[in-house]
């Protein structure tokens, strides 16, 4: 079929997003990495690193980082539950922490956007550093969308197929 | 008593520092930047809990010192409101003790940039103090 300048974008893969997402700004930094994805649902990791610990005595991530890796999974999410990278901003994040990370241990978010509206969306998840069966903390969040900037086109698909 | 406290490697790697005092708490801030941007040109939300989290934690640091008590924080929990988008100027943040008991402390914070009157970001914290 011929592709013509009307052809609708690229579905959102938060596995091809990522290469984009993960290359600079406050993510890259973090260095954040994809790790696996479902249909409504991302999980990434936050590799173990010396220079974000929370506290000197004891060589745990901070957990500063972990809300920065849930947030950016919520985010994600919501895109891969749309299949479109609308811009969205957190409008309220909860992250409740149920023990520290293990000693040099990364740490994976996993996040489901489990109901969007016109103008929401509604996302909860867990941080764990192994075993999702024994999280690090939950997390749950609400996001506005905040309509698409002409400014900036759709980056995040420039890794996938259609890109 | 703000010379007295040292900010976590986290908070330094992100290029947070203390650069004042307001009601005897520490004002901490970040430029904006490469390490704190998210859309192009502002912060990212995840940047802004960072430094509103560390703000909570230097504000109770304080607290305690004057008390004469050094515990270990254990974060509980934290919910941040995002109130505008944090752009690209420097971001102040500033804690305050709502209760300081004596296993947990809450903790209000918020941050704002070049207008103080105006936040972009406030969370609530409870920390346990072991």
């Amino acid at each position: 079929m011929a592709r013509s300048m009307n052809m609708p974008p690229a579905r959102f893969n938060a596995r091809e997003a990522s290469k984009w997402f993960f290359s600079h700004g406050h993510t890259g930094w973090l260095g954040l990495k994809f790790a696996d994805q479902g249909d409504n649902w991302v999980e990434l990791e936050l590799p173990w690193r010396e220079d974000l610990l929370g506290e000197a005595s004891r060589p745990v991530l901070a957990s500063g980082p972990i809300i920065s890796l849930m947030d950016m999974a919520s985010g994600m999410a919501i895109w891969q539950a749309s299949g479109s990278f609308t811009p969205v901003a957190t409008l309220d994040l909860r992250v409740d922490y149920q023990r520290a990370a293990r000693e040099r241990a990364s740490v994976r978010g996993r996040v489901e956007c489990y109901r969007r509206t016109r103008s929401a969306a509604f996302v909860r998840g867990i941080a764990h550093d192994g075993d999702p069966e024994d999280p690090v903390a939950h997390v749950a969040g609400v996001f506005m969308t905040i309509g698409a900037d002409p400014r900036t086109g759709n980056k995040a698909l420039k890794g996938g197929a259609n890109g | 008593m703000a010379d007295r406290l040292e900010l976590p490697a986290y908070a330094r790697s992100l290029g947070i520092t203390m650069t004042g005092e307001e009601d005897g708490m520490p004002v901490l801030s970040v430029d904006f930047g490469p390490t704190v941007e998210g859309r192009p040109q502002h912060f990212h939300g995840g940047a802004t809990a960072g430094l509103l989290e560390n703000a909570g934690y230097a504000a109770l640091r304080t607290a305690l010192l004057a008390a004469g008590r050094d515990p270990q924080l254990k974060p509980i929990n934290i919910t941040v409101q995002y109130l505008a988008a944090g752009k690209s100027k420097p971001t102040f943040a500033l804690g305050r003790i709502t209760r300081l008991g004596r296993r947990n402390a809450n903790v209000a914070v918020e941050a704002w940039q070049d207008d103080r009157s105006r936040p972009i970001a406030t969370a609530v914290m409870n920390i346990l103090m072991v």
